[in-house]
């Protein structure tokens, strides 16, 4: 079992309040999760041409500010470094697969959660509440997120087989569920380049989609064939540059509630998390299908 | 009328009130505020209660109910209703999957959608969908009569046992073993009756009948010699 959740803010009034409202949200499915918790966050864009990363060190004393400072001698660029307690968001102008590599030779130990332009992604062991506080989740800001409360089946209970798994720039996958193919299909997508961080069933389901888009797909045209190509049980959120996500497998044994109003879409695995959004005793809630693919993109 | 706030009492509590009622009580008109999602809401009723919730409910909610009559002013997440054995289930707003699986007796009345597997074997249960229901509808059913004025998701019906099934709008695709069948003048008179017991207006001459094809069946009587 696991929970998840995603909430799409439509209105900006409401965006400052981001975090609080995830953040409630996410607490809410502790009872569900309660091995660990991640969120990724939307919000704050690098610049033209910057690329932002969050990182990850099993240390809390980690020295972010020697790290920044071989980058930026590295690249001969600006880094900004912002500590949120064994996580740092760092912003460098400079190429996101260009950093990733110099990281991966350079500093092994240190773990990329996410990278992009917009998403900062935070994910830890413990209760979801203390994970949120830790990370001064519920004072961010943002326009979307998407949240994972975790009670491991597949793989063991670490930081790193927390979600969400990021597999591209501002991407990133949530899921409930469990995958049955995922041994043959981490396989199939080693062949074709993909590398792989963790055993765990999720991370494959995150890569596959990443590869498709890369491919070519759609975001909509990549979860389709999700359908055809995951075997398994799953109700996934998925986090892009533009909004989110939702797929349920075929026979939708993992739950899942989609709330709507005019201001905001909000997705979680019970309605316990929904219940305190702004509004929501005006909103459309509804089961979403099994096997149709459900997307909300900012304007 | 007896008050159960769900904010300040706990879901436990509240049933334990429930349960505890002597059955001479002449507290039987309750409601129950604050739901917010809460799981097992009113769970294993056994007295004639009048039971309102205000708001929306978690998992099976009324599940096991028996004489009571809850009424859920919202929607409901899955298994409503579930393995209910007489009494009166309604529920104003959607219902997510699961809705009145395996119920004994009784009635659930859903005004708005049901969830894929609505009525998954249902064993006498009662059961009318003022929406529409999902896919795997009825799935085993082995007695009781599903109603549907709406749609019917893909697979109804799958390896029904017995279980009468009628939709008035569009069947997706039929599970192995359901069939249509002839709409009788009885089952018309049935469907009738079961939509006033639940309240709702439709023309019970607009409904098709689904049941089973009894090819799946294990034990055959013309065969009974045979075992």
């Amino acid at each position: 079992m696991c929970g998840i959740v995603g909430l799409f803010l439509k209105n900006p009034v409401l965006r400052p309040d981001l975090g609080r409202h995830v953040s409630a949200m996410l607490a809410g499915m502790t009872d569900r999760g309660p091995d660990s918790a991640g969120i990724a966050v939307y919000h704050r864009p690098a610049g033209e041409g910057a690329c932002k990363l969050t990182l990850h060190h099993a240390d809390p004393a980690h020295d972010w500010s020697a790290l920044a400072g071989a980058i930026a001698q590295a690249f001969g660029c600006e880094v900004d470094a912002e500590v949120r307690a064994n996580h740092a968001v760092l912003v460098a102008d400079a190429g996101e697969a260009a950093l990733r590599d110099w990281l991966a030779a350079e500093a092994p130990d240190v773990r990329v959660m996410g990278y992009g332009q917009l998403m900062e992604v935070y994910k830890e062991m413990g209760l979801p509440a203390d994970v949120l506080r830790r990370h001064g989740i519920p004072a961010m800001a943002g326009t979307h997120a998407i949240g994972h409360t975790r009670m491991a089946t597949e793989s063991i209970v670490t930081t790193e087989h927390s979600h969400p798994f990021t597999a591209a720039a501002d991407m990133c996958l949530v899921h409930n569920g469990s995958l049955s193919n995922h041994n043959r299909l981490r396989a199939f997508l080693r062949r074709r380049g993909e590398r792989f961080e963790t055993d765990n069933d999720s991370e494959v389901a995150a890569r596959y989609f990443a590869w498709r888009m890369r491919e070519g797909a759609s975001l909509e045209e990549a979860m389709e064939a999700g359908l055809r190509d995951l075997d398994g049980f799953y109700t996934f959120a998925m986090g892009t540059r533009e909004g989110f996500a939702v797929l349920r497998d075929g026979i939708a044994c993992k739950p899942a509630v989609l709330a709507e109003t005019d201001d905001w879409v909000a997705m979680a695995s019970e309605y316990r998390a929904i219940a305190d959004l702004p509004g929501v005793e005006d909103a459309t809630i509804w089961e979403p299908r099994p096997a149709v693919v459900y997307t909300w993109k900012l304007d | 009328m007896q008050t159960g706030a769900l904010a300040a009492e706990d879901v436990r509590a509240l049933n334990g009130r429930l349960h505890a009622l002597p059955a001479d009580t002449n507290q039987r008109a309750w409601r129950v505020i604050n739901p917010r999602g809460a799981h097992a809401v009113a769970v294993g009723l056994t007295q004639e209660l009048e039971v309102v919730v205000d708001g929306h409910v978690g998992y099976y909610c009324a599940g096991m109910n028996e004489a009571a009559h809850v009424e859920i002013r919202g929607h409901c997440g899955w298994g409503v209703g579930e393995n209910m054995m007489s009494g009166m289930v309604r529920v104003a707003g959607n219902a997510s999957q699961s809705a009145g699986a395996s119920g004994h007796g009784g009635m659930l009345v859903i005004e708005g959608d049901a969830g894929h597997r609505c009525g998954i074997s249902m064993k006498g249960i009662d059961i009318v969908v003022g929406g529409s229901i999902g896919a795997f509808s009825a799935f085993m059913a082995q007695a009781g009569n599903l109603v549907v004025c709406g749609d019917a998701g893909e697979n109804l019906g799958d390896s029904l046992y017995e279980a009468d099934i009628y939709v008035r709008g569009a069947v997706a695709s039929l599970g192995a073993d359901c069939v249509e069948k002839e709409m009788t003048a009885a089952d018309r008179e049935k469907v009738a009756a079961l939509l006033a017991r639940a309240g709702i207006a439709a023309d019970a001459a607009a409904f098709r009948r689904y049941g089973s094809a009894r090819t799946l069946y294990n034990f055959h009587v013309d065969h009974a010699d045979s075992y």
